[in-house]
């Protein structure tokens, strides 16, 4: 009866991930919206993840150089760690800027302003 | 997003009471209001509950105190001492009379962070009005406690930065960079936990079952984290408000 079980519980498993409602999204192909949508998505798409390399690169370097000063001048690590916090602060909040904006840019309803 | 946000039970419930005397109150000073039905939004309600939580808590636990600390009474101090210890490393051993305001924005941002993963409830602090709301006490907090110590007008010689000379430069950019302050503490709070909860409305409108998991588990994370960081700002700012000139 419990080997029966395990099989049992997969199905209904799989099952119930296939019953799941995917966005159904209704197309009205409109030629104008669908550009203007259609470039709304690789603008959105172009400034997060321009921003998010700068910012990984930018997070990188002050962590690397954090731990180097840790590593030579242990007696400094709550200043430093202090410091590189705030630091990945400032810069997480620039990344943050850019992912609203893209947020925006693609939530935008721009049929209504053809 | 409204449409992909069905409306809360406890909303509607706290609609369905409080919804006809707010009414008929705005009448009174001649609001007409629309949608009755919809009078109260989610982050009001949602903000009233973790303040109701938070006082009923932290209230009810302080009454009383004794002491040799119980389990819980130590586990509140860690708390307690987590902020006093922040404050005392960044404004200074005369930081400590700032706790109460300090404390009470990081614990609320906290609880208003966690609030999103619970079923049937949704984070105050991924609407704006709620991190501005904070962004501004802050500001005007820091500011008034500055005047406070320093006296009105060396407080506002501080702005003009150390050298006479450069004073009609250096002012235009201290009074821009302290009015982003709040912009960006608000922005920063209420970008986080909008993008993550849309992330996790996303994720689980592909696939509802296993997959939003790890993605919640990212969100008690940054929960965390943005709350940390909001105090750290307030201590920052206190502390740069604050500082004696000699310090400067």
């Amino acid at each position: 009866m419990k080997k029966n079980l395990k099989p049992f519980g997969l199905l209904l498993f799989f099952l119930a991930l296939l019953s799941t409602p995917l966005l159904a999204q209704e197309t009205t192909l409109d030629p104008v919206k669908t550009s203007l949508f259609k470039w709304s998505l690789i603008i959105g798409g172009a400034i997060i993840t321009l921003t998010v390399a700068a910012g990984a690169f930018c997070q990188a370097k002050a962590i690397s150089s954090a731990c180097e000063g840790i590593s030579r001048n242990p007696g400094a690590g709550r200043d430093i760690r202090f410091l590189l916090i705030f630091g990945l602060v400032l810069i997480e909040t620039l990344v943050i800027y850019a992912l609203l904006i893209t947020i925006i840019i693609l939530m935008v309803q721009w049929g209504k302003y053809v | 997003m409204e449409e992909l946000e069905h409306s809360l039970f406890l909303v509607d419930f706290f609609n369905k009471i409080f919804s006809r005397p707010l009414t008929s109150l705005l009448a009174l000073i001649g609001i007409e209001v629309k949608d009755p039905n919809h009078l109260i939004p989610d982050h009001v309600v949602m903000s009233l509950m973790v303040m109701v939580f938070l006082i009923l808590f932290f209230g009810l636990s302080s009454r009383k105190l004794k002491l040799i600390p119980s389990k819980f009474q130590s586990v509140l101090e860690l708390v307690i001492q987590f902020f006093e210890s922040l404050l005392v490393d960044i404004v200074g051993e005369e930081g400590k009379k700032y706790l109460p305001l300090v404390g009470t924005i990081g614990l609320f941002i906290f609880f208003c962070n966690i609030l999103g993963l619970v079923p049937g409830f949704m984070s105050p602090t991924s609407k704006l009005n709620v991190t501005v709301g904070c962004a501004l006490v802050v500001f005007v907090y820091y500011h008034l406690q500055g005047i406070k110590s320093q006296g009105l007008f060396k407080y506002l010689k501080h702005f003009t930065g150390p050298i006479p000379l450069i004073a009609p430069l250096l002012l235009p950019i201290e009074i821009i960079s302290h009015f982003s302050r709040p912009l960006s503490l608000s922005i920063r709070l209420f970008g986080n936990i909008f993008a993550e909860e849309l992330l996790i409305v996303i994720i689980a409108s592909i696939i509802p079952f296993i997959l939003p998991l790890p993605f919640m588990a990212v969100a008690i994370f940054t929960a965390i984290i943005q709350a940390f960081v909001f105090v750290l700002l307030t201590c920052i700012y206190i502390g740069g408000a604050v500082a004696h000139s000699e310090e400067y």
